[in-house]
């Protein structure tokens, strides 16, 4: 039963070349065009924020001032945070890749609602203004967190701009997820029970629950803080018998779930890879799936661990690191899971496979000195120093970032229909590999012998940690290794467009749906229903050489 | 007079069948059938009033911190709300909500007269409960009551456009003499200094009154612009057994709008 030669499917019209223009993709409903332009809008904001960051390594490379002044250094660090997080991790995966594999991985010719993914989409783009205009007006120095009172009283910067920017972004991220939820349920074909969808698109569901639950409340928190700052109405003023503390509930009741919509789809797109590029069936399917709710439920009540100094009684600290703790459960249930995955698996080391190895080895280290930063004692002794910066780098860059990345490569061929250069891909996965660790390794080290985070110059601590310039100049080396490795991922990815050799239908060996359809695919998706299966078994499929395909046996 | 809703289900099933033939109106292209398409809305519809019950839930937890560390401030608080308008308001949207009900069923059962005249009484509830809103609200205004009043009127103005007008300082101080008057009016006598200390008390209250009704106020506001939106459809002819989605969606925000009143007008009018 081959079904590559039914039909050639490059000789017909797919999603990319079916209408052309400027406005047919304005005002396409079609998912994988919106994707399309998602996945380009997050890349222009990751390429922003990342300039923002060479910015701060580069200011610290050496004491003293060394390219800009203080306040400038703050804006810096305080919109490398908030592009990063509100323009490039939250949306990033599922609104990007999610929006154009979720409905071909259950089958469908859509998401439910088109139109509201669209509107999304221009929502986004709407939050972005509000950032550019930052940029223009004022800038912002508050840290992406907006801690009152500051972000009410600060003189300068563009408070109001920043936050309507992120509550607009709220509210592309909620439609996102009532179309992914409503489309789980509602558009799976009759053959895919619950149990036979691919893990990414639990992941993706995990992760729309959250969306749908935190983000309204981070919606009505950046209301009150836009109408405290321009008309002082006092909710968390304390001269107005308002209470700070309360925004920073409010304010991580959101965002501290905000870390599980970062890093589940991450999770989703690891678990594909690694099974794929094992040639073995993924191991603990259900566990993996379960946790996954897990890790979105548990992932609501630990938000207080971002409050341990910040006065909440000691019996409530107290439970919050309780519960901060079993949430590493699902988290080490799924790592386990893809070690055992890879154990006797026939390991083939392509360009994704690269990343999605990188995902589990950084995410190690990011979740386990998370262990320190849930432990009462020792958190009082890390706060605010460069220990948790690079902790959270390790989740948020070093594994969103990274299972990101390793998405676009495992689904670049189903999107353009090309295929890039491997060499240079797996080098690049090396460079970024080596300068990812010699960026926040050192970090670590820093941070656990008290170097304090956000700070502008550490001349004045040198006498007493002559080792901190050592770190820093370290880090700040390792970010130029990053950028580099960036950049080469940015030439042979565009270079892959122009000139890569057109894409087979299922170039890894993938077993979930998308890969039976043409690459790119048609606009309606699929010309022929496809053939809904076990998304893991690997048995039926063999590599055919003369197409570079794996093509279906029977 | 309401339709089962396993007749409408057998009706949609048996649709189900004809649309693989035969296209059916308002059908989109990526639902297989009207019943998938329904569901799908509905579900999304669900989904959505969830975001809106934790968008308000904000505000409810604000409410009981700030209630629960100041009692004796929203006790104050309570007696300058008319609690007789509250409950003319409580009503018209209760009696609305009867009425978009009336709309659904009437959609769902195709009596076009029946579901246009229900949507246009829901509307018209709403343009009262807004209006005595209104009523309220300026009398608060009138009294200086609005947290941050004097800046909100200065942003109005646009007088942060212009150089010759600096912003007000933030702060909010009600008019004392108002209050001593208001609190004698409730059996309370008080000289000047206490109704000084207790004008400043009154701002918790008052930041959680304006907090939510003026959320809610907004939801009303957009629970009436749909309501005109499938009001129009109506007209046109758009519904019947088979497509209805609109109005039953529709109707499930109002009730919610409806409901999160419910729990405002004792949580603010009724305090003992």
């Amino acid at each position: 039963m081959s079904e590559v030669a039914v039909e050639s499917p490059r000789s017909a019209e797919n999603y990319l070349t079916a209408r052309r223009g400027v406005m047919s993709w304005l005002f396409t409903l079609d998912h994988k065009r919106i994707g399309v332009m998602y996945l380009a809008s997050i890349l222009a904001f990751f390429l922003l924020g990342g300039v923002f960051a060479l910015m701060v390594r580069t200011e610290l490379i050496a004491p003293g001032r060394t390219i800009m002044g203080r306040d400038m250094y703050n804006h810096m660090f305080t919109l490398h945070g908030a592009v990063m997080v509100f323009l490039f991790i939250i949306p990033g995966i599922p609104a990007a890749l999610g929006n154009f594999v979720l409905p071909i991985m259950l089958g469908a010719k859509d998401v439910a609602f088109p139109r509201l993914n669209l509107a999304s989409l221009y929502m986004f783009w709407g939050g972005a203004v509000f950032f550019v205009v930052v940029l223009i007006t004022g800038g912002l120095e508050t840290g992406w967190t907006f801690y009152t009172p500051y972000s009410t009283t600060t003189g300068q910067s563009s408070v109001v701009a920043a936050v309507v920017g992120a509550f607009i972004l709220g509210f592309s991220s909620i439609f996102t997820a009532v179309n992914f939820i409503a489309t789980v349920h509602t558009m799976r074909p009759a053959a895919m029970g619950w149990f036979k969808m691919p893990l990414f698109v639990w992941a993706l569901y995990a992760t729309a629950i959250i969306q749908l639950l935190a983000t309204p409340v981070l919606g009505i928190t950046l209301l009150l803080l836009a109408l405290e700052r321009l008309f002082g109405i006092g909710f968390f003023d304390p001269s107005l018998n308002g209470d700070p503390v309360l925004f920073q509930h409010f304010f991580w009741f959101y965002s501290h779930p905000a870390v599980y919509i970062m890093i589940l789809p991450g999770m989703g797109i690891t678990s594909e890879i690694i099974s794929v590029f094992s040639r073995k069936h993924i191991f603990g399917y259900r566990f993996i799936a379960y946790s996954s709710i897990a890790i979105a439920l548990f992932g609501f009540l630990v938000w207080g661990h971002h409050m341990f100094v910040s006065g909440q009684t000691r019996l409530a600290s107290m439970i919050f690191s309780a519960l901060t703790f079993s949430v590493s459960i699902p988290s080490a249930i799924k790592v386990f899971n893809w070690l055992s995955t890879l154990y006797k698996g026939s390991i083939s080391l392509e360009t994704p496979m690269c990343y999605g190895l990188m995902f589990i080895f950084l995410f190690g280290i990011g979740g386990l000195t998370g262990l320190f930063l849930g432990s009462l004692s020792t958190d009082v002794h890390l706060t605010d120093t460069y220990f948790i910066v690079a902790h959270f780098h390790y989740t948020m860059m070093g594994s969103t970032a990274i299972a990101f990345i390793a998405g676009i490569h495992y689904w670049w061929p189903k999107i353009t229909g090309k295929m890039y250069s491997d060499a240079w891909g797996k080098f690049t996965a090396l460079l970024l590999f080596v300068g990812f660790n010699h960026t926040f390794f050192p970090q670590f080290v820093s941070g656990s012998r008290g170097m304090p985070r956000r700070y502008y110059d550490y001349e004045k601590l040198l006498p007493a940690h002559p080792d901190f310039h050592g770190g820093h100049w370290l880090s700040s080396l390792g970010s130029y290794l990053v950028a580099a490795a960036f950049i080469m991922m940015a030439g042979y990815l565009l270079v892959s467009i122009v000139a890569g050799r057109p894409a087979p239908r299922n170039p890894y060996g993938g077993a979930g749906l998308e890969w039976q359809t043409s690459s790119p695919p048609p606009v309606e998706n699929f010309t022929t229903p496809p053939v809904v299966g076990d998304p893991y078994d690997y048995s039926k499929l063999r590599f055919d050489p003369r197409s570079n395909d794996y093509v279906r046996v029977a | 007079m309401f339709a089962s809703p396993n007749a409408v289900i057998i009706a949609m099933t048996e649709a189900d069948q004809a649309t693989h033939d035969n296209h059916a109106p308002f059908l989109a292209h990526h639902f297989d059938s009207p019943r998938q398409q329904f569901a799908a809305g509905k579900l999304g519809m669900w989904l959505f009033l969830l975001t809106e019950i934790l968008l308000f839930g904000g505000l409810f937890c604000a409410y009981s911190v700030y209630r629960a560390n100041h009692p004796e401030m929203f006790q104050d608080g309570h007696l300058f709300l008319d609690r007789y308008l509250g409950a003319v308001n409580t009503c018209v949207l209760i009696f609305s909500s009867l009425t978009m009900a009336l709309a659904v069923s009437a959609a769902q059962t195709d009596r076009r007269r029946l579901l246009v005249g229900s949507l246009i009484v829901t509307l018209l509830c709403g343009v009262g409960f807004m209006g005595v809103k209104f009523v309220e609200y300026k009398a608060k205004w009138d009294h200086g009551l609005v947290p941050g009043q004097e800046r909100i009127a200065w942003f109005v103005a646009l007088g942060w456009l212009r150089k010759d007008s600096p912003a007000p300082e933030r702060g909010y101080q009600p008019d004392a003499d108002y209050v001593r008057k208001h609190l004698a009016e409730h059996g309370e006598e008080v000289d000047d200094a206490e109704a000084t200390r207790r004008a400043a008390g009154l701002f918790p209250f008052f930041g959680c009154y304006f907090g939510m009704t003026a959320l809610h106020g907004l939801h009303v506001l957009a629970g009436m612009g749909a309501i005109t939106w499938v009001l129009v459809r109506s007209i046109k002819g758009h519904f019947g057994p088979l497509y209805f989605g609109p109005v039953d969606f529709v109707g499930l925000y109002w009730h919610l709008v409806d409901l999160i009143w419910i729990y405002l007008f004792p949580l603010l009018y009724l305090i003992h």
